[in-house]
């Protein structure tokens, strides 16, 4: 049992540092979309995989890119299921990912604290590229559905804003 | 002779082709904005709200056998979608409305769902949080549109009255679906009623079904342009089968 919890940390490893299609900086585990590595068998691997909305076309491509990542990695059969339960939300997002998200270019979700609470709907959106809190909202949906796209009042640049979910 | 279990499971799957197809046919209308929305940022809008709705579609059909099959292949009387989200697009104040009244009715009826352990929670958990930007955006265009210009307000209060006939069949019970609709019904009309307040618009007077009820939908029942809006999303798979990119 030892060996396996070893092993499977390992291949969370390999299958959590498969990038995101979409936004190629970050990390399947900084994204926080990897919901489990299970070894079922002898040279069998079950992946559970969480999409970020429930259309995301982007988890296809993940559960290829976690297939092809860890048959490299000497896995013959791996199988990349998708669950709903729990529900993914921004606040899955690490610190780390939210960094990067920043240096690409797109300013990070807002954290939401624990379900049920309080939203913080004044807290500020900061520009990416100049660090300016006085933003505005143009669109609620930008290029992707988890995204709406913002300007920047002080810089002028217009941004993308991974939205809270 | 059926056993409680078959009986059961064939009730699920009967709710989840009704609200499947909600979501398929809706998806549908609003892809067909593609390429002629009015601005850029409301085209993308639309998609990315389609692609939402898709998204439950394909959770939701899959709980009922092929998602492909049951999109491409069933008849016109197969469908199970309320008359309401097939209605043509009409203009973009007919596309706010159809939205405005859809995303209040299914952000209200997933909550329910989410709040409950049944078959749908996990993908209602999920999606109405996706549905309250669909409400958000809806709200805010009629908002702007019923406050609006002189020609904006007409447009909005047409489209608001013509879509209202085809507001009662979303409060039928389905069955299989363990929600309090008459909870449901009065929130929905608090809500629409609100913001069409706010939007300077008047709460359409008309009965909420139609002369020979439109509450048919769910019975397979639908309307003149659905036809054609199927024939239209089935074309390429009926005639080339298996077609995929």
């Amino acid at each position: 049992m030892v060996t396996m919890t070893a092993l499977e940390e390992e291949l969370s490893r390999i299958a959590g540092a498969v990038l995101d299609p979409e936004l190629p900086v970050l990390t399947l585990a900084e994204l926080g979309v990897l919901r489990g590595v299970h070894v079922t068998g002898p040279g069998r691997v079950e992946v559970a995989l969480t999409p970020t909305y429930t259309g995301c076309p982007a988890v296809e491509t993940m559960s290829s890119d976690i297939e092809r990542a860890l048959h490299e990695h000497g896995v013959p059969e791996v199988s990349v299921v998708t669950v709903l339960a729990p529900a993914w939300s921004t606040d899955d997002i690490s610190e780390e990912g939210r960094r990067k998200l920043a240096e690409f270019g797109v300013a990070p979700p807002r954290p939401q604290g624990p379900a049920g609470g309080p939203v913080p709907l004044t807290l500020a959106i900061r520009c990416p590229h100049c660090g300016s809190t006085d933003t505005e909202l143009l669109s609620r949906f930008s290029s992707t559905a988890c995204k709406a796209l913002r300007r920047c009042i002080a810089c002028r640049e217009p941004f993308d804003h991974f939205k809270e979910l | 002779m059926s056993t409680p279990d078959t009986r059961e499971a064939a009730v699920i799957t009967g709710a989840a082709l009704a609200l499947g197809d909600d979501a398929l046919v809706l998806s549908h209308r609003l892809g067909e904005w593609a390429g002629s929305a009015p601005v850029l940022e409301e085209e993308v809008a639309l998609a990315n709200i389609a692609l939402d709705l898709l998204g439950q579609a394909r959770v939701l059909l899959s709980q009922v056998g092929d998602e492909d099959e049951l999109a491409y292949l069933r008849e016109e009387r197969s469908f199970r979608n309320v008359q309401l989200v097939e209605q043509p697009n009409g203009d973009f104040a007919h596309t706010i409305a159809r939205q405005l009244y859809f995303s209040t009715y299914q952000r209200l009826l997933y909550g329910q769902l989410a709040s409950g352990d049944g078959p749908f929670a996990g993908l209602a958990a999920k999606a109405v949080k996706e549905v309250a930007y669909h409400q958000d955006h809806a709200e805010q265009w009629t908002l702007r549109l019923g406050d609006g210009t002189t020609e904006s307000h007409e447009r909005m209060r047409r489209a608001c009255d013509a879509l209202w006939k085809y507001t009662g069949e979303l409060f039928q019970p389905v069955e299989g679906l363990d929600v309090d609709h008459a909870a449901m019904e009065s929130a929905w009309l608090a809500s629409v009623t609100d913001v069409l307040g706010r939007a300077t618009l008047t709460v359409p007077e008309g009965p909420r079904t139609g002369a020979w009820a439109a509450g048919a939908g769910r019975q397979g029942l639908h309307t003149e342009s659905f036809g054609r809006m199927i024939a239209e999303m089935q074309h390429l798979h009926r005639s080339h089968p298996g077609a995929a990119w």
